[in-house]
């Protein structure tokens, strides 16, 4: 189980609103590197790892990348912050805004929807992430 | 009022201590995971997770809980501010 200490791991405090450079930023949100593929990746593949120890270097591991995942959603979030209807039109974020709003919704920067590509056994399967 | 709006130096530096207090109990942790005969080590950690549940104590005595646990010992508690904002991701910390 899981318990949340509220506060950033590492704080933020965007001034200037930017939708162009959060929907860049995005991608490493629910891009194919980004942070819900890290933790998850971590995340899921603890059970099939055969060593005790990495299982539990695993959870570590995977819990951390949770906490940078809020972080870069924080980053989003204070990026798109009240924004007016012309400033989302001219900063391209109409399209993303006509299906999530300002809401978070994990995908990469061309707009590909978040996507575990493979989860396998740990031992075989290269470990590799950010 | 909640007291992130109108959070003091004296806050923001007790949360900053915690911040990084913090950081140098998961990174010992993921050393400790791969080098758990590392007595220095263990020593280091031990001293910093200390150091961090004091601070953390004393962040919800003064201010507001940063876990549930320390909810119990919050002054705050009698008006339950656990959900209240602005978030962390709202530049709360």
């Amino acid at each position: 189980m899981w318990n949340y200490e509220k506060r950033l791991q590492f704080p933020v405090n965007i001034k200037d609103p930017n939708p162009k450079l959060a929907q860049i930023i995005m991608s490493q949100y629910g891009g194919p590197d980004g942070e819900m593929g890290a933790s998850m990746r971590y995340l899921s593949q603890r059970y099939a790892m055969p060593y005790g120890k990495v299982a539990g270097l695993l959870t570590d591991i995977g819990t951390e990348e949770l906490a940078h995942l809020e972080i870069v959603a924080a980053i989003i979030h204070q990026l798109t912050r009240n924004l007016t209807a012309e400033e989302i039109e001219k900063g391209g974020l109409a399209p993303y805004y006509t299906d999530h709003t300002v809401g978070i919704w994990p995908q990469a920067v061309g707009g590909v929807p978040f996507l575990l590509l493979q989860n396998s056994n740990p031992k075989v399967t290269p470990l590799r992430t950010l | 009022m909640n007291p992130r709006k109108q959070m003091t130096p004296e806050q923001r530096k007790l949360l900053h201590d915690i911040s990084v207090l913090d950081f140098v109990v998961v990174e010992m942790t993921l050393f400790l995971d791969t080098h758990p005969d590392n007595k220095e080590a263990m020593d280091y950690i031990s001293q910093y997770i200390r150091m961090k549940n004091r601070a953390s104590h004393e962040y919800a005595l003064k201010y507001e809980p940063l876990t549930i646990d320390e909810a119990a010992y919050s002054v705050q508690a009698r008006d339950w501010c656990w959900n209240d904002g602005p978030m962390p991701w709202e530049g709360g910390c």
